[in-house]
C-alpha cells in the first residue's frame, strides 16, 4: 500500500435497518497506524458504523462505499473481512455455550492464519502463542478454559475482546463502546492493553460515548457523529471540549448548517 | 389389541416352560407384571403422558421373542462400542448374556439371570421395588419378562474405580423384542460408575423395552450413563428409576442418538434428606427420528438438591419431546431444584415440545425452570464469523457446543471422547 493512502476510506455511506436510515452519509479516512475516535450521543449511529464495517447482516447499505486496503469492504462476507485483518470488539460480546474460549480462539486464529498462508496451529502450539500474547499485555490465561463469555462479568467480557484482538493481530481494530460498563480500574487495564497493541501497522477506530477512555488512549483524530452524519472532526482536544460542553451545541450547529 | 394378546401369549408360553422353575416370589413379580400390562394395554395419545408420542409403530408391528443368536460377535465386532479393554463389563446380544465377551466380577458384576439362580438373596430385596408398573405398561411388560440384564452390587464403603459397562447389542437381522432388566445397588458410602449402552450390529428394525433400577444407599455416589445409539429403524422404550437414601449423590446422564422412535422415562426419588441428583441429557436427532424424554423428580425428603439439564438438537423432520415433572412433597423443605431444557432446531421442519410440570407442596423451597426452542442464535453466528470462522463451520461449532455442554458434564473420559466423536461425525455429515 502506498504511503499516506488510507487503510480505511468510507465515502457517503448510508445505512438502514428495518426501513430506518441510520447512517445518512458518512465520510471517514483512517491511515495505517492511526487511532481515530468516533464520539456521539446515543442513537447517533456510532455502533451501526462499527457493525456495518464488520459486516453485520442485519444492516442494509443504501449508498456509498467503504474501501479497505484498496478493496471494496462492503462486498466481503464478515469472515472474509476478519481474515483480511478487520476486527470488531463487540459492545455486547456473545455467550457461546459448550465451546471453551481457547477452542474458539484457536478456530478463529487458524482461519486467519490460513488466509495468510500460515499453517494451522495444534492445541499445544496455540497455547504457546496464546501465552506469549497474554503476557505481552500483562494478563493471565485464566479465562481460556471457560465457555466463551458464559458467566463472565462485564469487565471480563471486554477484556476477552481485547485478548482476541491481541491474538488475531488485525490491521484495523474497531472498538465498539469497549469502555461501557467498566469501572475505572477495568477501564485502565483495557486502555493499557490497547496502548500495548498500537503499532505503525495497525489502525484503530474507537467508538465511545464518553471521553474518559480517551484520557488513557490518545487518538490522532476525533469525529463527532450526530444523527447519522459526522458533524465535526478535530484532534484529541475535541474530546475534552465535548466532555465539558456535551453534545447539544454540536447538534444545534449541525441543524443550523 | 391383537398385539397385547400376542405378548401375553408369549409370556404364558415362557412362564410354563423356560421360567417354570423360578422361585415363587419371582413368579409372583412376573405374574403381577403381565396382569398389569394386560389391564393397561398400550398407551395412546389421549393419555396425558403420551400426548406427543404415538406408539403405533410398535403396536402395529410384529416382534418375535428373541432366540439365542446364531452367531456370537467377536471382540473386534464389539470394540467400537467398548469404552475400555480393561474393567468389568457385561455384554448381551439379542438379550442373551455373552460370557465370552464379558468380564464379570463374582456375583457383584454379573448377569441378572445368573444371580437370580445362584444368589437370589442379593436381588430379592430390590428387584421390582422401584420401577413401578402402575400406569406404566412398558415397565409392567418388562417386569413380566424379568430375567436377564446387568446386575451390579457394590457393598458398603467399597469403590469400583473403573466404570462398569453394560452393553446391549441387537443383531437387527430379525424383528425381535427384548426386555433387558438391570439392577444396580450401591450400598452405604459405596461408589460406582456405570455405562449402559444400547446399540445394533446392523441397521435393522427391532424393539428394545428396557428397565433399569438404581438404588443408592446412605452417602453412596453413583454415576450412571445411558447411551442409546440403536439402529435408525429400531424402537426403543426405556425406564430408568433411581432411589436415593440420605446424603447420597446420583448423576444420570442420558444420551439418545439412535432409534426411529424412542421413549425414555426417568424417575428419581430423593427419599432421604441431603440427597443430590443431577439429570443430564442430550438428544441428537435427524431424518424422521422421534425421541421423548419424560422425567419425574420426586423430592420426598428435605434438604435435597436436583439439577436437570436437557439439550436437544433437532434436524430434518425430527421431533424431540421433553417433559420435566418435579414434585416437592409436603415437608420437603429447603428443596433446591433447577430444570432447563434447550432445543436447537436446525431445520424448519424439525419440532420440539418442552413442558415443565411443577407440583410444589412445601413452602420453603427454591424451584426454577426454563426452556427454549429455536434456531441457532444469529448474534452468536455473526460473532464467530466476525472472527474469521466461515458460516458453515460457525454453524457446526455452535451446534457442537450445544451438545458439548451436556457431554462436558460427564466424568468418564473415554465415554466423553466416544460420544464427542459421534457428535462430530454426525455434524460433519450435514
Amino acid at each position: 500500500m502506498a504511503k499516506n493512502q488510507a487503510l480505511l476510506e468510507v465515502k457517503g455511506l448510508r445505512v438502514g435497518i428495518a426501513g430506518n436510515e441510520i447512517l445518512k452519509g458518512v465520510d471517514l479516512a483512517i491511515r495505517e497506524g492511526e487511532v481515530h475516535a468516533i464520539m456521539g450521543p446515543n442513537g447517533s449511529g456510532k455502533s451501526t458504523l462499527a457493525q456495518v464495517l464488520a459486516g453485520h447482516p442485519a444492516y442494509t447499505v443504501l449508498a456509498g462505499t467503504a474501501k479497505y486496503d484498496g478493496k471494496d469492504l462492503l462486498d466481503l462476507k464478515p469472515e472474509d473481512r476478519a481474515r483480511a485483518g478487520v476486527f470488531l470488539a463487540f459492545q455486547y460480546p456473545v455467550e457461546i455455550r459448550g465451546i471453551t474460549n481457547s477452542y474458539f480462539l484457536r478456530s478463529a486464529l487458524n482461519a486467519v492464519r490460513k488466509e495468510r498462508g500460515e499453517p494451522a496451529l495444534d492445541p499445544i502450539d496455540f497455547l504457546q502463542v496464546l501465552e506469549q500474547k497474554v503476557k505481552a499485555i500483562g494478563w493471565d490465561d485464566s479465562m481460556m478454559n471457560r465457555p466463551v463469555n458464559e458467566g463472565f462479568s462485564g469487565g471480563e467480557k471486554k477484556r476477552n475482546e481485547i485478548l482476541q484482538l491481541a491474538v488475531l493481530e488485525p490491521r484495523l481494530a474497531i472498538l465498539d463502546e469497549t469502555d461501557s460498563g467498566l469501572d475505572i480500574d477495568a477501564l485502565k487495564t483495557v486502555a493499557q492493553a490497547v496502548n500495548q497493541l498500537r503499532s505503525p501497522s495497525r489502525s484503530f477506530l474507537i467508538v465511545t460515548h464518553y471521553q474518559r477512555l480517551l484520557n488513557y488512549i490518545t487518538p490522532d483524530a476525533v469525529h463527532v457523529l450526530a444523527d447519522g452524519r459526522i458533524v465535526k472532526s478535530g484532534g484529541p482536544e475535541l474530546a475534552h471540549e465535548l466532555e465539558a460542553k456535551g453534545y447539544d451545541w454540536l447538534r444545534d450547529a449541525a441543524m443550523v448548517s | 389389541m391383537a398385539h397385547v394378546e400376542q405378548l401375553v401369549g408369549s409370556y404364558r408360553a415362557w412362564a410354563s416352560n423356560g421360567a417354570s422353575h423360578a422361585p415363587d416370589w419371582l413368579k409372583d413379580l412376573r405374574e403381577g407384571g403381565i396382569a398389569r400390562f394386560h389391564d393397561l394395554g398400550f398407551p395412546n395419545v389421549k393419555q396425558e403422558a403420551w400426548r406427543f408420542t404415538s406408539v403405533a409403530p410398535i403396536t402395529e408391528g410384529s416382534f418375535e421373542p428373541a432366540t439365542l443368536p446364531a452367531r456370537v460377535p467377536t471382540l473386534a465386532d464389539i470394540r467400537p462400542f467398548l469404552l475400555l479393554e480393561a474393567g468389568y463389563r457385561l455384554v448381551f446380544v439379542d438379550g442373551f448374556f455373552q460370557p465370552s465377551l464379558s468380564t464379570p466380577f463374582f456375583d457383584d458384576v454379573q448377569s441378572l439371570a445368573h444371580v437370580l439362580t445362584h444368589r437370589q438373596d442379593l436381588v430379592r430385596p430390590y428387584l421390582g421395588k422401584y420401577a413401578l408398573t402402575q400406569d406404566r405398561p412398558f415397565s409392567a411388560l418388562n417386569t413380566a419378562f424379568v430375567n436377564e440384564g446387568g446386575f451390579v452390587h457394590v457393598p458398603a464403603k467399597a469403590t469400583i474405580a473403573e466404570p462398569i459397562q453394560l452393553l446391549f447389542l441387537t443383531h437387527g437381522d430379525r424383528p425381535i423384542v427384548t426386555h433387558p432388566r438391570n439392577l444396580i445397588v450401591v450400598e452405604r458410602e459405596a461408589r460406582a460408575s456405570i455405562v449402559e449402552t444400547y446399540a445394533s450390529l446392523t441397521q435393522g428394525s427391532y424393539w428394545t423395552n428396557s428397565v433399569t433400577e438404581i438404588v443408592a444407599g446412605e452417602g453412596a455416589r453413583v454415576d450412571y450413563h445411558r447411551v442409546q445409539r440403536e439402529s435408525a429403524k429400531a424402537y426403543h422404550v426405556a425406564t430408568t428409576q433411581t432411589h436415593q437414601e440420605r446424603d447420597s449423590s446420583v448423576k444420570v446422564h442420558a444420551v439418545a442418538f439412535g432409534a426411529a422412535l424412542a421413549r425414555h422415562d426417568i424417575g428419581s426419588v430423593l427419599a432421604g434428606p441431603g440427597g443430590m441428583l443431577i439429570l443430564n441429557g442430550l438428544y441428537l436427532l435427524a431424518a424422521q427420528q422421534h425421541a421423548d424424554h419424560h422425567t419425574t423428580i420426586d423430592h420426598a425428603a428435605d434438604h435435597c438438591e436436583s439439577h436437570e439439564y436437557f439439550n436437544g438438537v433437532l434436524d430434518d423432520k425430527s421431533r424431540g419431546v421433553f417433559t420435566g415433572r418435579i414434585i416437592v412433597r409436603p415437608g420437603a423443605q429447603k428443596t433446591d431444584s433447577k430444570q432447563t431444557n434447550n432445543n436447537l432446531l436446525l431445520s424448519a421442519d424439525a419440532h420440539a415440545d418442552s413442558q415443565p410440570q411443577l407440583e410444589i407442596y412445601a413452602d420453603d423451597v427454591k424451584c426454577t425452570h426454563g426452556s427454549t426452542v429455536g434456531p441457532l442464535d444469529p448474534r452468536a453466528l455473526f460473532y464467530l464469523r466476525s472472527r474469521g470462522v466461515g458460516e458453515a463451520e460457525a454453524r457446526r461449532l455452535l451446534t457442537y457446543g450445544f451438545a458439548a455442554e451436556i457431554l462436558g458434564r460427564m466424568d468418564v473420559a473415554p465415554l466423553r471422547a466416544q460420544l464427542d466423536r459421534i457428535v462430530r461425525d454426525r455434524l460433519a455429515e450435514r
